[in-house]
C-alpha cells in the first residue's frame, strides 16, 4: 500500500509555510542569487539578508575563514539598505509563490523603528526578523541581544512600529538565552530564531596574525550544531511562542534534531554555500523520514523529544 | 551555472606539487568563458567544509564513441596542492565521483581585435590565460610572459605555443628561462608594443607589479584575481575586494566571484590590496 504523502505544512506567527525549511538569513543573497540552482517555490520560505536604514559596505578583507567542519566570518551586514531592497529586490521575490521573510538591524534604536515602519507599509514582505545578534559590528545588534533590558527594549519600539509578524533571532553569545528569549516574548515577539553565530577567532601560525581583518567573527556550519540543539531545547522550554532553529542543519537528520527538541521550523546557512541545493534535499529527507516512521503531519514530530 | 554531479576523467601531477585534472563536463564545459571558474566539492564528508575555487583552464570534446554518442564535454583544472583540500584531490582516480558548481563568474573581455595582447601568468595564474589566449589568437597577436620561483612553477608552456602564441619564461632562480622576474620582460614588451593590452594572473605581489608597469604607462589591464569564497555566487559576501574609490569613511567592495575573478585594473583601488592575509598557511584546512 502506498503511503500517503505528509503534511510538513507548518504555521509560525500567521505566516502559513509548506515546509518548515527556510535560508538563515545572510546565507542565501536577496533569493535571487540561489535561483538558478533551485525552484525556491519549494522552500517554505525566503529570508533575505539582513538590511540596514541605509546601505552598508561591509568589514574589510579577509572576511571569511574556514575552521574545522565550520566557517567563521566577518561580513559586517553588508546590504543595499531598505529602500533599494524594496525597489530592487523585492519586484523579483513578489513573483515567487513562497512567504518572504525580511531580516533587518538598526545601528540605533531609532532606526531599527525606522526601518520596521517602512516594511510595515509592504504588503509581498509575510514576516520580519529582527537582527539583534550580529556579532561582527557593534550596530548589529549584538549589544540588544546580550542584554534582556536592552532587548526588551528594541523588541517593544519595533513591535510599535510593526503591523507584521515579528521573530526576534537571538545570539548564542550568552550565559542563559532563556532570559533574553524570554524578554523579547514578553517585548512582543511572535516568534524567536536561535541560534546566530557564535563568536570565535582563528589564527594563521605562520603569519601570527588573526586570520580574519575583524579579529574575531562569527562561527557557523556543523561545528556548532550541538551548541544550537541546546539552546533551542532551552529556548522552547522557556517560551511559548513558536521557535526557529538554526546551527549547522547540512543534512536532513541535522534538521530532524531541532524538530523533535521542539523547534517548528529550522533554517539552513552554511550548507547553502556548499551545496546550493541543500534545502530541496533536507526538505525531502524530512519527508522520506515522515513516511519511513509512519508520520502523517510533521507536528507529531515537533516536540516529541523523549526525556 | 548549476551544479554537476560528474566524474574525473583524468587527474595527474604534471610537476612537482602541481596537478591537472581532466573532469566530464556534459551541458557546461562548452559554456564556459575565459577567465570563468567552478566551485569544486572536494568530497561530501568533512573536513574540508567549503567548495575550493579553481579558475578553467580548458575545455573541450572528447572524441565521438564508436556507438554513436555525440562528443562529450570535458574541462580541466590545474592546481596546485596548497592545503589539506587540494591534497585530498590530488588522491582522487579516474571515475571518482565530483561535484562542481559553475561555469561562474565574469571572464576576460577580449578587446578589440587585430591588436596586441601581453598575457601575464606567475605560475598557477597561468590557468584561466590559455582559454583566453585560445579567444585571442583568433583574431590578435598574443604573446605569454610566465614567470616562477623555478622551473617547477613553469606549467603548460608548450600548450600555448601550439596555439601560436609567442611565450616567454623567467624563473627567480635562473632555472628555466630567464633568470628574473616576469615583469622585466613586460617592461621590454611594452617598449616594443606600446599599445598592447595586458591580461595578467598570479601571485598578489606580481599583479601589482604589472598593475604599476601599465598604469605609468597607460596601457590597459585585466586581472584575474585570488580570492577565499564560501559560495562562489555573491550571496556570501565573503570574497569581496576594494573597489575604485574605497575609503575607510566610505567603503566600497565588489564582489570577486560574481563581479569577478576578472577586473579592469581602474575599477580596484590598488592601495594595499595585495597586504592582506589570504588563505591560511600554517592550518592546511
Amino acid at each position: 500500500m502506498k503511503n500517503k504523502r505528509p503534511s510538513l505544512a507548518v504555521e509560525i506567527a500567521g505566516i502559513k509555510l509548506k515546509n518548515p525549511v527556510m535560508p538563515a538569513s545572510g546565507t542565501f543573497g536577496y533569493g535571487e542569487e540561489y535561483a538558478p540552482f533551485m525552484d525556491l517555490e519549494r522552500l517554505g520560505a525566503i529570508v533575505t539578508k539582513g538590511l540596514s536604514l541605509a546601505p552598508k559596505a561591509g568589514n574589510p578583507t579577509p572576511r571569511i575563514a574556514e575552521t574545522i567542519s565550520g566557517m567563521l566570518n566577518a561580513i559586517g551586514l553588508q546590504n543595499v539598505g531598505v529602500d533599494a531592497f524594496i525597489q530592487h529586490k523585492l519586484p523579483f521575490l513578489r513573483e515567487i509563490n513562497t512567504p518572504v521573510i525580511v531580516n533587518f538591524f538598526g545601528n540605533t534604536l531609532d532606526e531599527y523603528g525606522e526601518v520596521a515602519r517602512r516594511l510595515s507599509d509592504i504588503p509581498e514582505v509575510a514576516g520580519v526578523e529582527l537582527n539583534i545578534s550580529c556579532p561582527n559590528v557593534k550596530q548589529g545588534g549584538i549589544v540588544f541581544g546580550t542584554d534582556p533590558v536592552a532587548a526588551s527594549e528594541v523588541v517593544g519600539l519595533v513591535r510599535k512600529h510593526l503591523n507584521k509578524p515579528l521573530i526576534v533571532k537571538l545570539t548564542p553569545n550568552v550565559t542563559d538565552i532563556s532570559v533574553t528569549a524570554r524578554a523579547a516574548e514578553e517585548a512582543g515577539a511572535d516568534a524567536i530564531c536561535c541560534i546566530n553565530t557564535l563568536t570565535g577567532m582563528a589564527v594563521d601560525v605562520k603569519t601570527r596574525r588573526p586570520r580574519l581583518a575583524n579579529r574575531t567573527g562569527g562561527l557557523s556550519g556543523p561545528a556548532i550544531r550541538p551548541v544550537a540543539v541546546r539552546m533551542v531545547h532551552q529556548v522552547v522550554q522557556a517560551v511559548k511562542v513558536p521557535v526557529i532553529g538554526v546551527g549547522g542543519i547540512m543534512r536532513p537528520v541535522d534538521a530532524l534534531e531541532f524538530l523533535i527538541v521542539g523547534a517548528k521550523a529550522v533554517q539552513v546557512g552554511t550548507a547553502n554555500f556548499v551545496d546550493p541545493a541543500a534545502m530541496i534535499t533536507i526538505i525531502d529527507g524530512i519527508e522520506a523520514f515522515c513516511v519511513e516512521e509512519g508520520i502523517s503531519d510533521i507536528h507529531q514530530l515537533i516536540g516529541s523529544l523523549q526525556l | 551555472m548549476k551544479n554537476y554531479k560528474t566524474v574525473v576523467l583524468s587527474n595527474q601531477e604534471i610537476s612537482s606539487g602541481y596537478y591537472r585534472m581532466r573532469i566530464l563536463a556534459p551541458g557546461f564545459g562548452s559554456k564556459a568563458k575565459p577567465g570563468q571558474f567552478l566551485m569544486f566539492r572536494v568530497q561530501t564528508s568533512l573536513p574540508p567544509l567549503l567548495r575550493r575555487p579553481f579558475g578553467i583552464f580548458r575545455m573541450g570534446f572528447m572524441p565521438a564513441d564508436c556507438d554513436g554518442q555525440p562528443p562529450k564535454e570535458f574541462v580541466e583544472i590545474l592546481y596546485k596542492v596548497v592545503g589539506r583540500g587540494t591534497e585530498i584531490m590530488s588522491h582522487l582516480q579516474v571515475g571518482s565521483k565530483v561535484e562542481v558548481l559553475g561555469p561562474l563568474g565574469r571572464g576576460f573581455d577580449l578587446g578589440a581585435p587585430g591588436e596586441q595582447k601581453i598575457l601575464v601568468g606567475g605560475g598557477i595564474g597561468l590557468v584561466p590565460l590559455y582559454m583566453l589566449a585560445r579567444e585571442l589568437t583568433r583574431k590578435s597577436s598574443v604573446r605569454l610572459l610566465m614567470g616562477g620561483r623555478t622551473r617547477e612553477d613553469i606549467l603548460a608552456v608548450t600548450e600555448f605555443e601550439r596555439l601560436g602564441v609567442e611565450t616567454y619564461v623567467s624563473t627567480d632562480d635562473g632555472s628555466l628561462g630567464e633568470e628574473g622576474l616576469v615583469t622585466q620582460v613586460l617592461l621590454r614588451k611594452l617598449d616594443k608594443y606600446p599599445n598592447a593590452s595586458v591580461y595578467a594572473c598570479g601571485p598578489m605581489p606580481m599583479i601589482e607589479a604589472v598593475q604599476e608597469i601599465c598604469a605609468a604607462r597607460g596601457v590597459p589591464l585585466q586581472v584575474s584575481l585570488e580570492a577565499l569564497m564560501a559560495c562562489g555566487v555573491g550571496a556570501c559576501l565573503g570574497c569581496v575586494v576594494k573597489g575604485a574609490g574605497h575609503s575607510e569613511a566610505s567603503p566600497r567592495y565588489l564582489c570577486s566571484c560574481k563581479e569577478g575573478p576578472v577586473f579592469r585594473a581602474e575599477q580596484l583601488d590598488w592601495t594595499k590590496l595585495g597586504q592582506e592575509p589570504g588563505y591560511c598557511e600554517g592550518c592546511k584546512i
